[in-house]
Order: structure tokens, then sequence, then C-alpha cells
């Protein structure tokens, strides 16, 4: 009896390689958010125009410039962080993902903001119209997906400024970065049909 | 081993048996009403059974040739008793083969889309002629209220329609409201479902073939009583819808004999949720009792319309349809019999 | 009979001191409390699995008594609409997820040559959320109020149509469990799919292509991306529902300019492929149990890859094929008709193959193979009359009514749960190292086969009749009586071949044949392993050159990769 199978062909001896656990189990997941996101979205766009009372979106709605920039430039700072580790440059990482937290922590600051103002200001609630319901849920949900991103973000920080973040986690950042380029993402399209074209 | 060849067979035969059964319906000529999709009586139902018994030849056909070919390889290739534990050839495939059996169910499919697809258009944009009977039908939880705006008239789960004749057509298009939640509209007999949602207005229409009472119910689940929630639609000649029409367009039949059971209405909350028309009742939550004694039925079908069960109703409407809104009018048993025989004249 | 000394299986020459403790019951169910083993998992999924499926038996013979006579009076309407709601619901979600998922959790890791799971924490948590998602559930009949008094469970069936579902028409905290409790077990079941798709992706042992994997294997990586896609818009919609009914929300408030289409478009973008996330891995057992007792090769692989990821691809854009009779336009019909007709394409060609596989085989019918045939035969039925229903006009016929009811039993129980059950005979002795009776299992599949036509062949007719869906009762003069009657004593022949299948577990598991590791003579790498097999599965990584390499290794003379 053979001990082990016998391989018929030499050539295919070359290297077994497969994609990472974390990257198909992030992407994954990123797949499984983005039908979640699509929902609401779809939601959103067929209501439109829809409210029978209440205010409308043009009348309240004010471009969040800043913030939307802020939490796009926290994928390029993620980058350079990302970029960083894989050097082994652990200080250069420390900085660039704190900043990259920092800008997050300021597009949530801008949509409490924001939601203030709708809330005090402009009298418009979850419960006040279908515009109203469809807003707060959809950039609702987006914002807590910051949210979960940020703690996990804060987490790996504080992993880094205490020392115990090494080089050869690359591997575990680069799968995280990728959700925090997932939540950026979502944001250029709830941007887009929120601020731009429902408005 | 009798087990293992009859199982192919029995399987055939059972379904042999079934095509038969069903056939055997359909080919009946008289008109029983009852709601049999496969006793069609007006022109939308009796297209959709044109469709029905095409797919079902073709469908019966697909299943005769694969279970052939099924019961064949359980039969032929059964493993015998003097085997010799060898493994037979193995087959990994063959191209031609794969690709012959691909390519005919999708010229099948086709056949069957371009078909159902004609029949799509053919009911839902048919041309609607001017002389077309158009009525509204407004289902609640659990009765449905009906209108016919052109005549005046309204009325509740008994709906009268004129009948359809090929030298005097007549289809009835009925326009389809909620409200409150998604119901759905359904007399096997004269045409195939439409549902009743919120907030958004369908229409369907019948021509029925042959005068009778068609029955139906609600088909889409509506809550507690979703059960009870029967239609019946009469189709009339053309003499007895008039008649049924002028009879509904007078008020509320005046008959002073009644008149405790008709204060008796009045003082009490029914007349919130009623209406009888030419009195002070007019609310809209309940059924139109304007003529409520010339319907066959009540509570939306399911009880009969005799004085007994009327009384009972009124008592606990609980008693028939438990769950049903309306509530218990707590009358005594004097203010029953009294609001009773005025219900009774209301013809 | 295999070889018992193939060399990738076997066991470490220690004694693993773990297995050879025997510790108190606290200790024992304190290890399955608290395991992240794949297949430990695994036969925590079917067990919880089958015990919801005798409690929503229990449920189907209720509804099956209420309905056997016309004007029956064995349950109230309140207590109907909530048994027929939680006997769909529980079914999908407690039932037949959890038990296919859990086959695979046991299965895939074990096929693929890996040791576990890619997650294996993650994959006890997901089990114990589905858990609780089913307890929280359960809990309704308990907890909360209702409408009308004692005991809430939801009772707005499992499709759950707004507006019925608003507060203003479903008072009390009925829905509120359908939605928190399906939204927990949700986030269990994507846990899961994610888990399962990086194991099928990342963790194949060396020389396991794509185009290697068992069929098995690849049905339940393209169940598991079609889950991420399936699951999260139900849970959107009942996010929805929720924000609906406590925070004051329009979504589906048909007063304030809200849709009850939308709802339904929503559901079914879920409840569709839903169906085909249960199919699928049905699919797989049958594509595992076939070419095994037919002792041939499954004919047409790469066809049967291509239409397994077909279907799940396809079956995506078919979901209005439920919302026929909304009043959509005669060109949105008439697309859906299309599509619906078209998943039948691939369906039909994967049929074609496992009828070509027995062709020229030897076939052998042992339990599994009975209930694979019973699969077989029963689905070719079942996707034909899909195919009627496809024709959009005999659907506004159909729809809502016992036809549909008859149709999509056939699928789940016809095709499904046969093929579940031949599962656990197939793998059964892999779990436990022990056969189950075959005696027992020939009544339970005899037996379960004539309570299931009676039953469901039968209930076609009242359906054709005009009998609707969701009645607690119907009036005697229409004809559906006698058909009632005999579907209710189909059903009560089935629930007697069920308890056969439970007194055949637990006799076997008390005093079943030693299955040995390859009671089957199978190809597939579970079959390498020891019965059950130990915590770590494999001694050595396996390396593999084709689908079957336990073929290979018993046929050195004629191997697959010679063909392949």
């Amino acid at each position: 009896m053979a001990t082990i199978p016998v391989v018929h062909n030499p050539a295919e001896e070359k290297e077994w390689r497969l994609p990472s656990r974390g990257l198909s189990a992030m992407v994954s997941l990123i797949i499984g958010e983005t039908a979640l996101f699509s929902i609401f979205v779809v939601a959103y766009v067929f209501y439109m125009g829809k409210s029978i009372s209440g205010p409308q979106p043009s009348q309240v709605l004010e471009l969040p410039i800043f913030m939307t920039i802020c939490l796009w430039s926290s994928s390029l700072t993620i980058v350079l962080a990302e970029r960083a580790i894989e050097h082994g440059k652990m200080k250069v990482f420390s900085l660039f993902w704190g900043l990259t937290i920092l800008l997050g922590a300021i597009f949530l600051g801008g949509t409490a903001l924001e939601w203030h103002k709708l809330i005090y200001h402009d009298g418009l609630t979850i419960s006040t119209n279908l515009f109203g319901t469809t807003f707060y849920s959809l950039v609702g949900l987006h914002a807590s997906h910051v949210v979960v991103g940020l703690i996990m973000l804060l987490v790996v920080f504080f992993f880094s400024v205490t020392g115990r973040l090494q080089p050869r986690h690359a591997y575990q950042i680069k799968t995280l970065a990728l959700y925090w380029h997932f939540v950026d993402a979502v944001w250029v399209v709830v941007f887009t049909v929120v601020y731009l074209v429902g408005r | 081993m009798f087990k293992q060849i009859s199982r192919g067979l029995r399987s055939i035969l059972y379904a042999a048996g079934c095509a038969m059964f069903l056939q055997a319906g359909a080919w009946a000529q008289t008109i029983t009403t009852n709601t049999d999709t496969f006793s069609p009586a007006s022109k939308p139902a009796h297209e959709i059974f044109g469709l029905a018994m095409f797919a079902l030849a073709i469908t019966g056909g697909i299943f005769v040739v694969v279970a052939a070919a099924m019961a064949y390889a359980i039969i032929r290739y059964r493993r015998r008793k003097d085997d010799d534990g060898s493994e037979p050839p193995q087959i990994f495939g063959s191209v031609p083969i794969e690709i012959a059996w691909t390519v005919i169910p999708i010229i099948i499919v086709v056949v069957l889309f371009l078909t159902s697809a004609r029949l799509i258009f053919a009911i839902k944009d048919a041309p609607r002629p001017k002389s077309a009977l158009n009525i509204t039908v407004v289902g609640h939880q659990f009765w449905w209220e009906v209108r016919y705006p052109g005549l005046g008239i309204i009325t509740a789960n008994e709906i009268h329609v004129p009948v359809s004749t090929k030298a005097d057509p007549q289809p009835t298009y009925i326009k389809l409201l909620s409200a409150d939640v998604v119901h759905s509209f359904w007399i096997p007999q004269l045409a195939g479902k439409t549902d009743v949602i919120p907030n958004h207005v369908n229409e369907t229409w019948i021509e029925p073939t042959h005068t009778g009472i068609y029955k139906g119910q609600c088909a889409q689940f509506c809550g507690a009583e979703h059960a009870k929630m029967l239609l019946r639609v009469y189709v009339d000649t053309p003499a007895q819808f008039k008649a049924w029409v002028k009879q509904q367009q007078q008020p509320a039949v005046e008959d002073p004999a009644v008149a405790a059971g008709r204060e008796v209405f009045m003082h009490n909350a029914c007349m919130n949720c009623h209406e009888i028309r030419g009195t002070v009742a007019t609310g809209r939550f309940g059924p139109d009792l304007t003529h409520v004694a010339s319907r066959d039925t009540i509570a939306s079908g399911s009880v009969m319309n005799t004085p007994a069960n009327l009384r009972k109703w009124i008592e606990n409407p609980d008693y028939f349809k438990p769950g049903v809104l309306m509530p218990a009018m707590h009358l005594s048993s004097q203010q029953l019999d009294q609001v009773t025989a005025y219900l009774e004249t209301l013809h | 009979m295999a070889d018992q000394t193939l060399p990738i299986g076997g066991a470490l020459d220690v004694t693993p001191h773990d297995e050879a403790q025997k510790g108190t019951f606290l200790e024992w169910l304190h290890g399955w409390v608290i395991t992240v083993d794949h297949k430990r998992l695994g036969i925590l999924y079917v067990t919880f699995a089958l015990f919801f499926l005798l409690v929503a038996g229990l449920e189907a013979l209720a509804i099956r008594v209420q309905l056997a006579m016309p004007n029956n009076h064995f349950v109230s309407p309140e207590i109907y609409n909530r048994l027929f709601t939680m006997h769909g619901t529980t079914m999908i979600f407690l039932v037949g997820m959890p038990i296919l998922f859990g086959f695979a959790n046991y299965i895939v890791p074990l096929q693929i040559g890996a040791r576990d799971m890619a997650f294996p924490r993650l994959n006890a948590f997901s089990f114990w959320l589905t858990a609780f998602g089913g307890l929280l559930l359960y809990w309704s009949f308990v907890g909360g109020f209702g409408l009308f008094g004692v005991g809430s469970a939801p009772d707005a069936g499992w499709f759950a149509y707004a507006p019925l579902t608003e507060r203003a028409f479903s008072i009390g905290h009925a829905m509120d469990y359908w939605a928190v409790a399906l939204i927990i077990s949700g986030w269990g079941t994507l846990g899961t799919a994610i888990n399962i798709l990086a194991t099928t992706i990342s963790m194949r042992c060396k020389g396991m292509t794509l185009m290697r994997m068992p069929l098995f294997t690849w049905l339940m990586l393209v169940v598991s991306a079609l889950t991420l896609v399936t699951i999260t818009p139900l849970t959107a919609a009942q996010i929805m529902l929720m924000i609906d009914r406590y925070l004051g929300g329009h979504f589906f408030d048909t007063q304030a300019g809200g849709s009850a289409v939308v709802w339904m478009h929503f559901f079914w973008i879920f409840g569709h492929p839903e169906v085909y996330v249960l199919a699928l891995p049905a699919f797989g057992i049958a594509s595992e149990i076939i070419p095994v007792f037919s002792r041939k090769a499954m004919f047409g692989y790469p066809a049967m890859v291509a239409a397994s990821a077909g279907i799940g691809f396809v079956s995506l854009g078919v979901w209005a094929h439920h919302m026929f009779t909304v009043g959509m336009n005669g060109p949105t019909t008439a697309f859906f008709v299309l599509s619906t007709m078209l998943v039948g394409i691939p369906t039909g060609i994967k049929i074609f193959n496992w009828t070509a596989t027995l062709i020229g085989g030897k076939i052998w019918f042992a339990t599994p193979m009975l209930f694979c045939l019973g699969f077989l035969i029963q689905f070719l039925i079942a996707g034909l009359t899909g195919i009627m229903l496809a024709c959009a006009p005999w659907d506004w016929q159909l729809h809502n009514s016992y036809f549909v009811v008859a149709h999509f039993h056939y699928v789940l129980v016809g095709g499904i749960v046969f093929n579940i059950f031949a599962a656990i005979y197939y793998w059964f002795p892999k779990a436990t190292g022990k056969m189950l009776s075959e005696t027992l299992g020939k009544w339970h599949f005899w037996i379960f086969l004539i309570g299931f036509h009676l039953t469901f062949d039968t209930m076609h007719i009242p359906g054709i009749l005009g009998m609707p869906r969701h009645i607690y009762t119907y009036e005697a003069d229409r004809g559906w009586g006698v058909y009632n009657f005999i579907e209710t004593i189909g059903a009560f022949v089935q629930a007697i071949a069920v308890l056969i299948f439970v007194y055949n577990i637990v006799i076997s598991l008390m005093k079943g044949k030693d299955a040995g590791s390859d009671p089957w003579d199978a190809w597939t790498l579970e079959w390498a392993v020891p019965s059950p097999p130990p915590s770590y599965n494999f001694v050595v990584d396996p390396v593999v050159n084709s689908r079957r390499p336990l073929w290979d290794l018993k046929h050195p003379e004629d191997p697959d990769w010679k063909y392949e």
C-alpha cells in the first residue's frame, strides 16, 4: 500500500498558495454588508419625493463637505499606516493610524452636529415623514458602522502605543483596513444619493 | 425487487391518475358554480384555463419522459444478487448529450414564456369597451365594500353584475382599494386573483358568460378572520340586473311598524359605523346596511341572512367570527328583537 | 470493503487524554457548551434542528387536525394563525438552515482535508446566536401579551406582510419576537456563511483545486456566498419594521405614504434565494450519495458546478414571481416569468446528470440511496409544478392557494427533507462510529414516502379547486373536505415514520453495529479518517490529485487523474 498518494506530475509540486483566511472572511463580510446597505439605499431612493408633509431634503440638508473630506482622507492615512507597518516603521504607523481615528471621529462629530440641527432647528426626526425615516435609517446605519470601525481602530491603536503590535501583524492590519475602506466607499454612495441626487 | 420496480411505475401511474381526474373536471360542460378554477365561467378565467392546459400538457410530457428514464435506470442498473463486486465502467460525462439536454429545455422555456407573455398582455391590456360596468371594491378587515360609482349604489360582500353575451358584451371592470391591510380579490371561476393593497390602486375585470352565483374569498392573509372574508358575485340576466340596480338605488325603507328598532339603531353606536341612506346613520367603518335584508348572507358571506342569525350576530359577532372588528353591542333582549326586526325590513 | 489502514487517516500513537478521561456529567456538558470543534458544533446544529423538526411537526399536525373537516373547532382562529406562522418560521430558520449548515460544519473541513473551520470561535459564536434566536422565538409562546390574551407567538405568517405587522394592526409583542429573534439568528447564519467561505477558499489541502472539491463542498461554497446577499435583505427589512414599530418610522406606513409593496419586494428578495439556500445543500447531498451507491463517478461534474453557480446567481433575479398578483405592469411581469423559467434549466440539467450517473451503474438500494431516489423523482415533480406557477396568468389563479402549498412542500419535504434523511443515514456512521439500522431505515423510508404522497399529491387538488392558504377553516359546500381529510391522514403517517426514525437514532447510538472508517466504500476524504474522527481530523495533511482521492488509492491501476 502506498504510504502517501503518489504525485503524478512532479511539475505540479509548485507552491500551493491560497488566499488568506482573513481576506476571504473580510471580503465576504463586505459583500453581505453591501447587500444590507443596498436595501436601505433602495428604500431611500424609492421614497424620494413621496413625503406627504414635513421638511423636504432641499429645505434642510446642507452639503457636509468638511466631514466628508475628513472621512475620505482617513482612507489615505490608513493606507499610509499600512505601508508603514509593512516596512516595520511602527512609530510612523502609530502616527498615521491615530490620524485615521481622529479623522473618523471628526466625521462622527460632524454627523452629530448635523443631526442636532435637523432635530432641534428643523424639526426633522425619524418619525416626521418618509424623508426623516429613510434619512436617519440610512445615515445612521452608516454611522453605526463607522462607530464599530473606530472601536476596532482604537483597540489596535492601544496595542500599537503600548508596543504590543509587531510588523508581522501587517496581515491583520490590512484586513481591518479593508473594512475601513468599505465604510468610506459606502459614504460615497450615501453622499451621492442623499446630498447630491436627493436634495 | 418488486418494491423497487413498482416504485417507479407507481409514481407514473399516480401522476397519470391525477392528470385524468383533472381532465375529467375540465370536460364537464355544465357550469356548476363552485370555486373550481378548471370550470371557468368568464373570459379571463377561460383564457387562463387554456394556458393551464397547455402548460400541463408540456410539463406532463416532460414528466413522462424523464420519469421513464429514471425508472429505466433504477430497474435496469440495480445491483444483482450475484454481483461480483467489481466497479462498473466509470463515465465522467458526454459533451454532446449535455448540450442536447441544455438546448431542449431552453426551447421549451422560450415557448412557454412567449405563450404566457402573450396572455399577460391580453388580459392586463384588454381594450375597455364603453359599455363596461365600473365598480369599486374596497377591502376591509374582514369584509368587502362594493360601490357602483356611476349608479350611486353602495353595498357589501355581494356583487351583482350583468351576464355578458356575444351579442351584447358586458364586462365589468373592478377597481380595487384597501382601507387597511393587504387583501386579495379572488373569484376563481371568473378571473385570476388581484391583490388589494392600501395606498395602491389595482384593477381587474371579469366577463361572465353564464348566469349564476359565483363564490370566492380573500386570498391574502389579512388577520384573525381572513378565513371568513367571503365573496359572492351574482351574475344576473340584464333584466334581473336592472331590477336589482333600481332597488339598490332607493333610500332605506321606512316602515313605521319597526320604529322602535330604528330608534335602537340610531341611539346606539350602530350609526357610527354603518350607513343607512335616508337616515342620520352615516358611518363608513362597517358595511352599508341600507338594503341589508336584500342580501343572502351576512358576516361577509359566512353566515346565512336569517332573522335568528342576524340577531345572534348583533348580540355577539365573535360567536360567528371570533376576532372580527364589530364589537358586541350589549343590547337587551328586547332591543335585539326590535333592531333585528328593523333591519329585516331594509330590502 | 475499504482498507482500514489508509495513511492519511489513522490515529496518533499517543492516546489523547481528553478522549480517554471520563469526567462527570457536568464536565461532559461543559465540554459541549464551550466546544469550538467543527464536528461537535455540527452535531449541536443537527441535534438542535432535529428537536425543532419535531416541534414544527407537531404544529403541522395541529394544523392538519383543524383542517381535516370543514368548520372544525380544534383550535381557535388566533391559535391557528400562530401555528401556521410558527410552523413555517421554525421549519425554515430553526430546522432547514441549521441542519444544512450543521452538515456543512461537520463535513466540509473533512472533505477538503482541513483540521477545522477557518474561524472556530466564530463558528461556536454563530451556533449560539442561532440557538438563542430560536429560544427567543419560542419564548413568545410564554412571554408578552397578545391581542386576545394569553401567549403571543407571531401570527402574521412567516412572510409577515406589512402593514398587517405594523403597530396599528399587530398590537402586542408577537411581531417583535419574530423580527428580533430572526435578526439575531440571522447574524449567526452570516457568521457561519463567512466561515464556510473562508474555509473552502483558504484551507483546502494541497492539490485540491476548486474543480477537485467534492460537490457537497462546492454547493456549500455557493450557498454561503448566496447567504451573504440573501439574509441581509431580510435583516434590513426587519430593522425597518422595528423602526416603524418603535421609533415611529414610516417605511411601511401606508397612511404616511409608505408602501406595502416595498415590504413584499424586500422580503421576497430574501425569500426566494432563501429557498435555494435550502435546496442547494440538498443537491450537494444527493451529489455525494448517488455516485457512491451507483458505484460510478458523478456524470458531468463541471456541468454540475456550473449549474450550481448558475442557479445561485439566477435565483437572485426571480423574486417577484411571488408578487405576480400585486399589479405589476406587463413587461415587469413577463421579465419575472422568463427569469423564473430560466432558473429551471440548470436545475433540470442537474436532474439529468443524476439520472445519467445511475445509468450504467450498479445501484445499491441502501437507505441513503432510497431517500435520494425519492428525492430525484419528487424534485422533478416539484420543479414541474414550479414551471406551472411561473406561467404568470395561471399563477393568478394558483397564487396563495393550496397548489402553492403543495408545490413548496414537494420541494422542501419531498426534496430537501428526503435528502436530509439520506445525509443522516449516510454520515451518522462517520460521526458516531455506529451504523443506523437498515431495517428500521427501510421502514422509515417506505412509511414516510406513503405519507408524503398521500398528503402532498392530494394537496394540489384543493388548490385547483380554489382553496386559499392561511385559512383556519372553510365552508362545507366548497368540496375541499375529502381532500383535506386525506391530507391529514398522510400527515399522521409521516409522523409515524419520523418516530421510527427517532427510535432508530436512539437505538443505534446505544447498540448500533460498528461502522469502521468507510462503511459505504466511498471516495471522498471524510472516509479516510476513523469514525468518529479524532479532534485533529488528519494525522498528516492530505495531498490529492483528483476529485476522488480514495478511488485513486483503492484503484491505483485506474486512477481518476488519468481522466480529469
